[in-house]
C-alpha cells in the first residue's frame, strides 16, 4: 500500500472521525483507525462498536490496501506536520509497520491487520429521508439537553425520532427527556418516509451528527433507516451507528394540555433575570421560586448557606397567584433554545408539568418542565 | 523534694492531689496519674475495653472469669474477645476456627448490635455531659475537647475525665480507657498505652522520643502498601521521619509528606468535630458460607437496600450515586456505581439499580460479602421529585412511606416484601 496525500486534507479527515474513538478500550484495535487506499481516494475509518464513522479524501494512490493505524498517535503526529506539506504513506519493510513521510520527517507506526478491524454492517435500511443540515443541527440542539444520562433508563439515552401525523401533514418529530424536562421538536417542512418505524438515536451519534452538519448550510444530509440502525451520510462522510434497543415512553401523556395559567415573558430579560437570582440558588438543587401575580412576576431565591435574591419583571399575565419552583439550568437551557422575543409559559399549579414554548404561532419546538417543590 | 518541683497529678479514685508516695494519701488508692502538663492538656480519647464482651459480662455474671468470645457464626471473625481471652493470644479480627484452637474452653457469643449499640448510645451520652465537641469514631470510642471546660466543671478536663471513666464503671457497668493530650493523634495513641481501665497522658515534649522507636505504620493513614514504600525509602520507624528533612518529605510524597513531618513529631492539627457530615451511606454483610446464586444474592441486597433507605430517610437524606460492593471468595473486591438522574432515598429505586450492578456480576463467582451504598448526598426534600415519564416513583414513594408507617407503629418486622419472603442470608451484619 502506498499513497500521497496533502496533509491538510489528511487532518480534516481525521479531525471528522477521531473522536468516535475511545479512549480507554479493551479491545486493542478499537483504538486503531483504518485506512484504505483505493482507486484515486483514501478512506478513514474508526468505530466503537455502536458508532462508525468513515471518510474518503482525494489522494494520488501507488498501490492500494489496508491497513490500520493508532488513531491518536497517528493524528498527534500529522497535526504535527507543517501545513501544506505532503505526506506519503506506505508499507514498511513488513506488513506490521507503516512508514509515515513528509518533507525530512519520517515516522514509522506499528499496525494492526485490518482484517480484525470490526465493521458495523448496515446495508439494508429502507427507509431514506434528505434533511437541510441547519434543520437537523437545529434540531439536535433543541433535544440534545435533556436527553437522560441514567443508564438504568437507557430507553430514554437519546433521541426518539419518528414520524407522526399533524393535520394535513405527515412530518418528522424529536423527542428527548429525562423526566425532569421534556423537548419536542418538529420537522414541519419535512415529510416522514411511508412506514418508517420510531427509532432511538444515541446521545454518542447525536453529538457526532451535530458535529458533522456544523457549517454545512443547507446542504441536504442523508438519513438512511431500519428498525435497528441509521446511517448518515454527508458529503464523503459517512456515519453508521446502532439505535438503542428500547421502547421509547408514551411522551403525549406527558405533554399538558390544558393548562391555562399563561404568562408571555420577555425570553432574553426573563433568562438573565434568572440568571441573576439562580447565583444565590444552592449548586445542588438549583431551585428557583416563580411568583406570579396578574401583571408581573416575582424571580427568588433563598438558600440558608448563600443568601437570597429577588427580581421583579413586568409580564402579561392576568391568571390567579401561583408560586411555582423550577430548577434553573433546566429553565436556562429551555430560554436558550427558544428563538422567539417572547415566551409563552402555561402554568396548571405548583406540582403539575409546565409548558414552554415560543409565543409566536406554529412554534415547532415545546418543552415541559417538572416544578420543583420550594 | 520541694513542692516546686513535684509533678502535679491527682487520685484517680478519689480525685485528691497525688502528693509525693506511691499511694493516694487521702484514700490509699494506687491508681495516681502525674504529668507535667496535666492540668492544661485538653483533647482526649475515651476508649471501652474489650467493649461487647464486656456489656455481655455485666449482663450475666457468670461470664466474668470465663475467656469470652463475641464473633459471627460457622466461619466469622472474632469480633471482641475479653481481656481472658487475649491471654491465650486470641485477638479481634482472627478468625472464629482460629481462635477457638487458641483458646478451647472460651464462651463464644454472636454479637447482639442492638444491646452494644443502646449501652454505646448511654456511654455517648454521658461523653456530652462534659462537653459538646465530642467526635464519634464508633459505637465504643470517641475524641474530646475539654478545652475552656474548667470554670463550668470547677476542677480540669484531666480530673473531669477521671470522675467520668469512674462514673461509667458505676452506672453503666463497664471500663474504659482514657488518653489525654494535646491533639487527636496523641490522645488516641495515648488511650492504647495503658489498657484496660487506664489513664494515659501524653504532652508535646515527650511525644518525638515516645514516638521514635515506633515503625511508620503506627500513623493514621499509613497501612501497609505506603509502609513498604516508606521502609524502602529508608523510613522504617518513626523516627527516621524525624530526623528526615521537611521539604525533602514533601517533594517526595506531596501533602501526605509534610503530613508525616508533622505527625512524626506528635504535631496535628485536626480539631473534635462533632457531628461530621456524612459522604455516603452504606451497609454490608459477610455470609456464613459463600454464595455464588442470584437469588440469595438478590435477598440479602434487598434486606440492605431497605437498610440503608431506612438510615437515609431517618437522617433526611438522599444520595444520586448507587454502589454495588462484592468479595469474592479469595477476597477480591469488586464495587460497581452508577449515578441516577435524580437523587433518591427509596428502597426500591437503591435496590432496582443495585439489582442491575449486581446482573452483570453474577457469573458463578462465589461472594463471600455483598454490601450497597448511596453517596452524592442532597437533603432529603431532593429525594425522588416526580418524575415526567416514571410514574411509578410516586406509586413507590407511597408504599414505602406506608410500610414506614407501619413499621414505626408495629415493629421493622411487622410488614416485609415478597422479595424476603423465603429470608434473607444470614451472615454477620456490619458497615457504617
Amino acid at each position: 500500500m502506498k499513497l500521497t496525500i496533502a496533509r491538510d486534507e489528511l487532518l480534516f479527515g481525521l479531525d471528522r472521525i477521531v473522536r468516535i474513538v475511545e479512549r480507554r478500550n479493551t479491545i486493542p484495535i478499537l483504538a486503531n483507525v483504518r485506512l484504505a487506499a483505493l482507486g484515486d481516494a483514501l478512506e478513514l475509518s474508526a468505530t466503537d462498536l455502536d458508532l462508525q464513522a468513515t471518510t474518503r479524501l482525494p489522494a494520488s494512490v501507488g498501490s492500494t490496501g489496508e491497513t490500520t493505524l493508532p488513531a491518536v498517535t497517528f493524528t498527534d503526529f500529522v497535526k504535527k506536520l507543517p501545513a501544506g506539506a505532503d505526506v506519503t504513506i506506505e508499507t514498511g519493510k513488513t506488513e506490521s509497520q507503516m512508514v509515515i513521510k513528509s518533507g525530512r520527517s519520517k515516522a514509522t507506526l506499528l499496525t494492526q491487520p485490518s482484517s480484525d478491524f470490526p465493521d458495523l454492517n448496515v446495508a439494508d435500511c429502507p427507509w431514506e429521508v434528505e434533511i437541510p443540515a441547519t434543520v437537523l443541527s437545529q434540531m439536535f440542539e433543541k433535544l440534545a439537553f435533556a436527553i437522560s444520562t441514567e443508564e438504568a433508563r437507557y430507553y430514554l439515552n437519546g433521541i426518539y425520532f419518528h414520524g407522526l401525523q399533524l393535520g394535513e401533514k405527515r412530518i418528522l418529530r424529536g423527542v428527548a427527556t429525562d423526566g425532569h424536562r421534556l423537548s419536542q421538536h418538529d420537522l414541519v417542512d419535512i415529510a416522514a418516509p411511508a412506514g418508517m418505524p420510531g427509532i432511538i438515536i444515541p446521545r454518542k451519534t447525536v453529538a457526532e451528527i451535530s458535529r458533522l452538519t456544523k457549517g454545512r448550510g443547507k446542504e441536504l444530509i442523508k438519513l438512511q433507516i431500519s428498525a435497528t440502525k441509521l446511517k448518515v451520510t454527508t458529503g464523503t462522510t459517512v456515519l453508521a451507528s446502532k439505535l438503542i434497543d428500547g421502547t421509547f415512553p408514551d411522551y403525549t401523556r406527558v405533554v399538558p394540555q390544558g393548562n391555562n395559567l399563561v404568562a408571555i415573558i420577555d425570553r432574553v430579560d426573563f433568562a438573565a433575570a434568572v440568571d441573576r437570582v439562580a447565583t444565590m440558588s444552592s449548586e445542588r438543587s438549583r431551585a428557583v421560586k416563580f411568583s406570579f401575580k396578574p401583571g408581573r412576576v416575582e424571580i427568588s431565591v433563598t438558600s440558608p448557606d448563600m443568601g437570597s435574591a429577588i427580581e421583579e419583571m413586568d409580564v402579561d399575565y392576568d391568571g390567579d397567584s401561583i408560586d411555582i419552583g423550577f430548577n434553573a439550568n433546566y429553565a436556562l437551557d429551555i430560554l436558550g433554545a427558544t428563538e422567539s422575543d417572547n415566551i409563552r409559559v402555561a402554568m396548571a399549579d405548583a406540582g403539575s408539568p409546565t409548558t414552554f414554548q415560543a409565543s409566536t404561532d406554529g412554534a415547532p419546538s415545546l418543552f415541559v418542565l417538572m416544578p420543583m417543590r420550594v | 523534694m520541694a513542692g516546686a518541683t513535684r509533678v502535679p497529678g491527682f487520685c484517680r479514685d478519689c480525685l485528691a492531689d497525688a502528693g509525693d508516695g506511691p499511694r493516694c494519701a487521702a484514700c490509699g488508692s494506687p491508681r495516681l496519674v502525674r504529668h507535667p502538663r496535666i492540668d492544661e492538656l485538653s483533647v482526649a480519647h475515651v476508649d471501652c475495653d474489650a467493649f461487647y464482651a464486656a456489656v455481655e459480662k455485666r449482663d450475666n455474671p457468670a461470664l466474668a472469669d470465663v475467656p469470652l468470645i463475641i464473633g459471627g457464626g460457622t466461619r466469622g471473625v472474632v469480633s471482641t474477645c475479653c481481656y481472658i481471652a487475649r491471654i491465650s493470644g486470641v485477638r479481634s479480627a482472627m478468625p472464629m476456627f482460629k481462635a477457638k484452637a487458641l483458646c478451647p474452653n472460651a464462651v463464644v457469643l454472636k454479637p447482639d448490635m442492638a444491646k452494644y449499640a443502646a449501652v454505646g448510645r448511654q456511654v455517648r451520652a454521658m461523653m456530652q455531659s462534659l462537653t459538646p465537641l465530642v467526635e464519634p469514631l464508633s459505637i465504643d470510642e470517641a475524641f474530646l475537647d475539654l478545652t475552656g471546660t474548667g470554670r463550668l466543671h470547677g476542677m480540669s478536663p484531666a480530673r473531669v475525665l477521671a470522675r467520668f471513666a469512674a462514673a461509667v464503671e458505676t452506672d453503666i457497668g463497664i471500663t474504659v480507657s482514657v488518653g489525654l493530650a494535646a491533639n487527636k493523634f496523641l490522645a488516641k495513641t495515648a488511650s492504647e498505652l495503658d489498657k484496660p481501665r487506664g489513664y494515659s497522658v501524653l504532652g508535646l515534649e515527650e511525644a518525638p522520643a515516645f514516638l521514635a522507636p515506633r515503625p511508620v505504620t503506627f500513623i493514621w493513614g499509613v497501612g501497609p502498601a505506603f509502609g513498604g514504600k516508606l521502609a524502602r525509602d529508608g523510613f522504617k520507624l518513626i523516627g527516621d521521619l524525624q530526623r528526615a528533612d521537611e521539604k525533602d518529605l514533601a517533594r517526595r510524597y506531596g501533602a501526605e509528606g509534610l503530613r508525616l513531618w508533622r505527625l512524626a513529631r506528635g504535631i496535628d492539627a485536626r480539631s473534635v468535630t462533632p457531628d461530621r457530615e456524612a459522604k455516603s451511606v452504606s451497609s454490608e454483610t459477610t455470609f456464613d458460607t459463600d454464595i455464588r446464586d442470584l437469588r440469595p444474592l438478590e435477598q440479602t441486597l434487598y434486606a440492605l437496600c431497605e437498610k440503608v433507605s431506612a438510615r437515609m430517610k431517618q437522617a433526611d437524606l438522599s444520595g444520586r450515586s448507587v454502589t454495588l460492593k462484592l468479595k469474592t471468595a479469595d477476597f477480591r473486591l469488586r464495587t460497581r456505581s452508577r449515578g441516577l438522574d435524580s437523587p433518591t432515598h427509596l428502597a426500591a429505586r437503591l435496590y432496582a439499580t443495585a439489582h442491575d450492578l449486581l446482573l452483570k456480576e453474577v457469573d458463578g463467582t462465589p461472594f463471600r460479602l455483598i454490601g450497597v451504598g448511596l453517596s452524592d448526598l442532597s437533603p432529603g426534600s431532593d429525594a425522588d421529585p416526580a418524575d415526567l415519564v416514571d410514574t411509578s416513583t410516586q406509586r413507590i414513594k407511597a408504599t414505602e412511606t406506608a410500610m414506614d408507617a407501619v413499621r414505626a407503629k408495629f415493629g421493622a418486622a411487622a410488614v416485609k416484601r415478597g422479595i424476603l419472603l423465603d429470608g434473607p442470608v444470614r451472615g454477620k451484619p456490619s458497615g457504617r
